[in-house]
């Protein structure tokens, strides 16, 4: 029995019908059409559909979409203000902080919400919050000097 | 002008990936689509009986459902593409989905078609399949044992190719040596784990009788041949795209059963079809890597000469043959064992095994890490029994750096190389006496610091077509451009290759920005669609920039001779009275008679006024294929610090210097290093795919397959040396294995190295604290 949930998406009001069972992920990427949002595994590992429910880092395949009913989810589509990016994205741009681009969206959600509850971190404490995000091309390391760049900038 | 090659500039591809504008196949959406599901075999070896799929063809949603039974008719067998020749080599049918018998867990057993990607999942478990099970076997020494459980009836003991490569006499070299040391080397095996799972989304009209088809593909022209052969359907009504790729790392290059098996249910249901794989899936079902069981033995004198090496190895290749497996572990391994060195008496027997495990095939590397380990440990192993530095006994053997053309004993020819001065960069860069300084000091405070070295060169660059032909390669190995120039002045490149992630869409347009004295930004570089591209090879063996680089920068050679030509007519001069100056062709001694780049493309698509014989339009095709391969080379130096109570390694410092000639862009060239030394650590550290006795995947999931965490790894530091090579017009040479290649021995000799007081001789990755910790044990006599 489908259910229809109403919630805020990247700002806007959006209602839609979704099957109980189905994940945050699912929905928005099949029904929504906010592709940005990746899945890279079924286990919760990756973190590459990390998208922001009510300004905090959740990895949208946790979670039912069910459950994100009256709240306000931020994806990697709308977390800058139009034709502008993101001063993580402009940093991650910078630094090389991408390959495939796979990984990128989540790992630029968990890092936003990082610096939103700290500010200036050490490069253990980048290291650490990103723990829930894999990336298979980049080493990190260049990951890791975005997320510190994008730091300076603030 | 200053020129673009040699700039780091920032990567074109970027500004969708970072914003999520991207599209991935998964992401690709039509009218009517339909999604695809595939029951999977849970045992690693049965026969099947019955496979019973009433229930789920009558579940809601479901549209359709295939056994193998029902495609065995429609659709050949999935073919392999690598038939290396005299080795005996032995390639029983892959149905696309099983028929008789499965061969591994998650062999392929029905397909369901549904309006949902959850109907389709639901109606799996609608299926009831019979049935009865056999013996399985994982290990490959095991497997190639008398009375081993067989795989395929065609192919008795398991063995599917013997095959051998030697050079010199190394059983006089061996009979004569003063020192030998042997070691037994289990190579783990690994789960490539690109971030995006695989998938394919196929369109058939059957109005036109074109099929459309996205996959996650490195190669789309691989694909779209191997989609013939298995669907039956001519090339030229194939239309492969692969758009964004999430990653491949060699296990997006094979064709497999599941995009033959989606394009069939799009043909027979005339509705769009997508099927994506979910990480479970991914980790049993699309290739994994290495796995290799190796004695090897090395021989030299008493004061640091490699005089002979000799290896025997048992290579799984799980249950089929997968497309470019019998390749890996023997062209790509066993002609590398020479190394950097100059070994002149190299044997090496390889078998090919078929376990009832997941196919295995290129994984990152692709056969060169194992060589390059296995020579590097044996190294390792040989100072230390002569009581010489490790970095003594390297410098020794290298190839001098005015030997090339270098013939190694295995009879590949290297292209060019300065080994000592790559590895004169490292030991200063590591301050060498220091550190070894430091490690006498801790020793004496019972600390346990290690230092790993490992001098490598590889092969890749692939490769001279005629070499592919004659080793068995299912195609050619050039690569090709189309360079286009619009009557605007700005330019298309259509490549061959497929960049995922190493960033050509960049390094592309550099070339041809330079070419033409244009601002990068007027280059477009366009990849990964057959309607598009001219026939190209793919994004693998670090090949694409020195071969589809080079055929860039030869067609846009072309389009500058032509427009040339044209200028000369412009201008009433004669070409050899012109220079490129500028961004304009100029006159001689007239600097303000020119023609700009621009000029001239509008001139030749209008063809106003051509010079006689020439044609309209400004735009050349070039297929470039190499003379040689390319071999790249450096030195990698790790220090550790290793806790003997817990087991637990410490990286303090990771030096990697590289050679991969001239550096279109620096950043990227750094970049593909990082990736590669941390997959290369992740690899000696922490990851190994895991069966059990009966052929089960005991890590089958992110939570049990330790692939590298940002906490865990360290930073490294890059330096460079740049030796051209001769081998193509750019000079460069490939880096996006090098890093996974020299790694994995860096780090397992520096913990060796770390442990040599207590006894530890060698032990087997990956480096767990539990490894470590056994091995510390054993070797102070006690039991594990």
């Amino acid at each position: 029995m489908k259910r229809t949930i109403t919630l805020t998406v990247n700002g806007a009001p959006r209602s839609v019908e979704v099957e109980p069972r189905a994940l945050l992920a699912l929905v928005l990427r099949d029904q929504l059409d906010l592709t940005g949002t990746h899945i890279g595994c079924d286990t919760s590992q990756c973190g590459a559909c990390t998208v922001h429910i009510d300004g905090r880092a959740v990895k949208s395949c946790t979670m039912l979409a069910v459950q994100a009913e009256g709240h306000a989810v931020t994806t990697i589509e709308g977390l800058a203000a139009k034709d502008r990016l993101h001063p993580l994205q402009q940093a991650f741009w910078d630094k090389h902080g991408l390959q495939c681009g796979f990984c990128t969206p989540g790992m630029i959600m968990t890092a936003a919400d990082l610096l939103a509850h700290n500010p200036k971190p050490s490069e253990a404490e980048i290291r650490h919050a990103l723990e829930g995000n894999l990336c298979r091309c980049t080493g990190y390391q260049n990951i890791v000097a975005a997320v510190q760049l994008a730091a300076g900038a603030r | 002008m200053a020129t673009l090659f040699g700039s780091g500039i920032k990567r074109r591809e970027d500004p969708r990936l970072i914003t999520g504008k991207a599209t991935y196949t998964d992401d690709v959406k039509l009218p009517g689509l339909l999604y695809a599901a595939m029951l999977r075999s849970t045992y690693a070896h049965a026969k099947l009986n019955q496979v019973d799929v009433a229930k789920a063809r009558k579940a809601a949603g479901v549209v359709a459902v295939y056994t193998g039974a029902d495609v065995k008719d429609k659709l050949n067998t999935v073919p392999c593409a690598w038939n290396v020749p005299n080795c005996d080599l032995k390639v029983p049918p892959h149905p696309v989905l099983a028929v008789d018998k499965v061969r591994y867990v998650g062999d392929g057993i029905a397909m369901v078609v549904a309006e949902s990607r959850a109907a389709a999942r639901d109606a799996l478990d609608l299926i009831d399949v019979d049935y009865d099970a056999l013996d399985a076997v994982v290990d490959p020494e095991k497997a190639a044992a008398k009375g081993a459980p067989e795989l395929h009836k065609e192919v008795p003991g398991n063995i599917a190719f013997t095959w051998k490569v030697a050079g010199g006499d190394t059983g006089k070299a061996f009979a004569e040596a003063a020192v030998r040391v042997e070691q037994r080397i289990v190579h783990n095996r690994l789960l490539p784990t690109a971030m995006e799972p695989r998938a394919t989304c196929a369109s058939y009209n059957a109005g036109t009788g074109q099929l459309t088809c996205w996959i996650t593909s490195q190669n789309p022209h691989i694909h779209r041949f191997l989609l013939s052969v298995m669907t039956k359907l001519p090339e030229h009504r194939i239309r492969v795209i692969a758009p964004e790729v999430g990653g491949g790392f060699g296990s997006k290059i094979p064709g497999y059963p599941d995009e033959a098996l989606v394009s069939f249910a799009s043909m027979e249901l005339g509705r769009p079809v997508k099927w994506t794989e979910d990480r479970s899936e991914n980790y049993k079902v699309t290739i994994h890597g290495r796995d290799h069981v190796e004695y090897v033995e090395l021989c030299g004198t008493k004061d640091g000469t490699i005089t002979g090496l000799r290896t025997r190895v048992y290579a799984g290749l799980g249950g089929y043959a997968s497309t470019a497996a019998p390749g890996i572990p023997t062209i790509l391994h066993g002609l590398m064992y020479s190394g950097p060195y100059t070994i002149p008496n190299i044997e090496g027997t390889i078998y090919g095994v078929y376990t009832t495990t997941t196919p295995v095939d290129a994984y990152r590397g692709a056969g060169r890490p194992e060589a390059t380990f296995l020579l590097e440990r044996m190294i390792d192993l040989y100072a230390r029994q002569i009581g010489m530095d490790p970095v003594d006994v390297r410098r020794k053997n290298l190839i001098p750096k005015d030997k090339f053309p270098y013939t190694v004993a295995t009879g590949i020819t290297y292209d060019s190389g300065n080994y000592q001065g790559a590895l004169d960069k490292a030991l200063q860069l590591i301050d060498y006496k220091k550190v070894r300084a430091e490690q006498a000091k801790a020793r004496k405070e019972k600390r346990y610091l290690g230092i790993g070295v490992t001098t490598y060169c590889e092969i890749c660059g692939l490769g001279p077509s005629q070499v592919a032909g004659a080793v068995g390669f299912g195609g050619g190995l050039y690569d090709s451009a189309i360079v286009r120039v619009y009557p605007t002045g700005v330019v298309r490149a259509y490549i061959g290759g497929k960049p995922h992630g190493q960033g050509e869409e960049t390094t592309f347009a550099q070339i041809v920005a330079d070419e033409f004295g244009i601002p990068v930004e007027n280059v477009e570089v366009v990849a990964g669609d057959t309607e598009a591209t001219p026939q190209g090879w793919g994004t693998y063996g670090s090949r694409t920039t020195a071969v589809c680089g080079s055929a860039v920068k030869v067609a846009a050679q072309r389009v500058k001779e032509k427009a040339k030509k044209i200028a000369a007519h412009l201008l009433e001069a004669s070409e050899a009275d012109l220079e490129w100056k500028e961004g304009k062709f100029v006159v001689k001694g007239s600097p303000d008679k020119g023609k700009s780049f621009g000029d001239l493309a509008l001139m030749a698509n209008v063809a106003w006024n051509m010079p006689p014989g020439v044609e309209p339009g400004l735009e050349a095709t070039a297929f470039f294929d190499p003379s040689n391969f390319v071999y790249p080379f450096g030195t990698h130096i790790c220090t550790v610090e290793v806790d003997v109570e817990t087991g637990e390694v410490k990286i303090l410092r990771y030096v990697a210097v590289d050679d991969c000639g001239p550096q279109i862009n620096p950043m990227i060239v750094e970049g593909q290093v990082h990736g590669g030394v941390i997959q290369g650590l992740g690899e000696a550290l922490q990851e190994m795919a895991v069966y059990d006795e009966d052929g089960q995947l005991l890590t089958g999931t992110m939570m049990d397959y330790a692939v590298p965490k940002a906490s865990q790894m360290p930073k490294v530091e890059t330096a460079h040396t740049v030796t051209p090579s001769p081998v193509n017009p750019l000079g460069v040479k490939g880096v996006g294995e090098t890093g996974t290649i020299a790694s994995v021995p860096t780090l397992v000799n520096a913990v060796c190295d770390a442990l040599a007081p207590l006894g530890v001789t060698h032990i087997d990755k990956p480096l767990t604290p539990a490894r470590v910790w056994a091995a510390i044990q054993q070797a102070k006599g006690g039991t594990p």
